[in-house]
């Protein structure tokens, strides 16, 4: 496995639940029990209500495409043209990653389309959460 | 006291860049800083011994005020992006008029281009370098894209109607003297120039440049004693709604820049149509579409039709960013100073052959951060306030 040159998050105590469930292949979310909001990233206290009894979950790993952009500058770990975007969760919340496995172009994304997550183990220790467009449970390759 | 009592007591009285807004490989950012309120300074016939109140953003004000030599009473590092400086302009306003202080000074300096800075970098365990960062986000064309990508989608926004305002823009950087780039740009120019960050090219993206600005605030009573003709401050309004333009709440609605415009026209009591000059920070040919229609200019996704045709160009009906804003006067790193100097020199009638006819009123607006954060100042020379 050639070493991965991009980015590497750095947890911190509140967020390592989230990037311990990605190394094992899950999405772990976050809920809060009093006001019933899955919400995103990680923290202790609920933003929606203030509520401080929230709980880990897995959640199903599929989204919709909110919005994206196509970067023309290689970055580390990154070749040009890719794909940042923006996915909203089944479970209310959006969050950054990348579109992977379509053609980097607008003549072939669109917005709202089905998307589900990939792992992508990028070290030993760290996993990444892409997405690439959702074909359909059975044709699912796990 | 009510905002409404604060219209009209406060006043700009200096406005000034550093000496040079280009490119400037020997000077650090806060010596941008110092040229910029020496400037200031000097125009409103003021010294930096007469300042009490010191503002900035991005870096501490007590190493401000060191390099500066000020001992401020009073002093706010509010830093919530390039409209900082607009929010600076409320906080100075509340200090002045409530008698903690006299002389504001608010400054801005970045080395964005020779990158030669004092200010420290990032935190590696932030929510943007864990949830955002590792994505390959490489600064704000990567991110202050994602909200016009969405807008499109949602209201047949095209990047021929950003490519307007790349134009429109650079037709008021031809008039302007100290401008960066003045060479007349068509709308074919701007589609075709290189891709940056899908939608964006580079035509619809910022300057990066080293620059400073200042402004110099007193209270109305002491303004109308100095050099220059006064700039009421007539409304102001701020807010900030995320950090993470991935934790927007609608990527196509600035919730701050709502909340602020709101705030700065009850305050004023001016409607939209009184509004003489705009300037509205343009990080990207985008950015002040967003602004026209959450200040309330026009409707929701009707900016793209509104800014067609050249309207907000010399020859168009809406004036706007008429130094020829961050597209193409400069853009160090945190714009919004430069709205503030801009609106202060139409409102005077200074700006020569760009000047706006009849500029009574004016209104001043920027983002801070990805659409996190929002500031507006409406402002109006001496025939407002009556």
């Amino acid at each position: 496995m050639d070493v991965y040159s991009g980015y590497i998050p750095h947890p911190t105590p509140e967020t390592l639940p989230y990037f311990q469930g990605l190394k094992n292949h899950k999405l772990m979310l976050q809920k809060c029990l009093n006001c019933d909001v899955t919400y995103f990233y990680p923290r202790p206290i609920c933003p929606a209500c203030g509520s401080r009894d929230t709980h880990w979950y897995v959640a199903s790993g599929k989204g919709t495409l909110y919005s994206y952009v196509i970067s023309h500058r290689d970055t580390p770990g990154y070749q040009a043209p890719y794909v940042i975007a923006v996915v909203e969760l089944e479970e209310g919340p959006r969050m950054m990653s990348n579109l992977i496995d379509i053609a980097p172009s607008p003549d072939h994304i669109t917005c709202d389309m089905p998307l589900e997550i990939y792992f992508d183990d990028v070290t030993d220790t760290t996993t990444l959460p892409r997405f690439k467009p959702f074909r359909g449970d059975s044709q699912h390759d796990s | 006291m009510t905002p409404k009592e604060l219209r009209g007591k406060v006043a700009i009285v200096g406005a000034s860049e550093s000496d040079v807004i280009g490119f400037r490989p020997d000077v650090s950012d806060l010596g941008l800083h110092a040229e910029a309120a020496s400037n200031a300074l000097r125009e409103s016939g003021l010294t930096k011994d007469d300042v009490d109140g010191l503002f900035t953003a991005g870096i501490s004000s007590a190493q401000l005020g060191e390099y500066l030599g000020i001992n401020p009473r009073y002093s706010d590092g509010t830093s919530v992006g390039g409209c900082s400086f607009i929010l600076h302009v409320e906080h100075a306003m509340l200090a002045l008029a409530s008698g903690v202080i006299n002389v504001a000074l608010i400054t801005h300096g970045e080395s964005g281009k020779s990158r030669i800075s004092n200010i420290p970098s990032q935190s590696e365990s932030s929510p943007q370098a864990q949830f955002e960062k590792p994505f390959g986000t490489i600064g704000p064309p990567t991110q202050f894209s994602l909200p016009a990508t969405r807008h499109m989608h949602k209201y047949g926004t095209t990047r021929e109607q950003m490519a307007e305002v790349s134009v429109a823009t650079r037709k008021w950087a031809s008039m302007t003297p100290n401008a960066m780039m003045k060479d007349e740009i068509s709308i074919t120019d701007v589609l075709n120039s290189r891709p940056i960050c899908w939608p964006f090219s580079l035509l619809m993206c910022c300057l990066v440049t080293d620059a400073g600005g200042a402004i110099v605030m007193t209270r109305a009573d002491m303004a109308k004693s100095l050099q220059k003709p006064p700039v009421y401050i007539l409304g102001t309004g701020e807010a900030t709604e995320h950090n993470m333009v991935s934790m927007m709440q609608d990527m196509t609605s600035s919730k701050a820049a709502r909340i602020s415009g709101r705030a700065a026209f009850d305050m004023s009591g001016i409607s939209h149509t009184d509004i003489d000059v705009a300037q509205l920070y343009d990080a990207f040919a985008f950015t002040p579409m967003l602004a026209l229609e959450d200040l309330g200019f026009v409707g929701k996704g009707e900016s793209g039709a509104f800014v067609s045709g050249q309207r907000t160009a010399p020859e168009g009906d809406f004036p706007m960013n008429t130094n020829g804003g961050g597209l193409s006067f400069t853009h160090p790193g945190m714009y919004g100073i430069f709205t503030l100097i801009e609106l202060t020199r139409q409102l005077r009638g200074e700006a020569g052959d760009r000047q706006v006819p009849q500029a009574n009123v004016g209104i001043a607006h920027g983002p801070g951060g990805m659409f996190s954060a929002a500031g507006t100042l409406i402002a109006g020379n001496e025939s407002t306030l009556t």
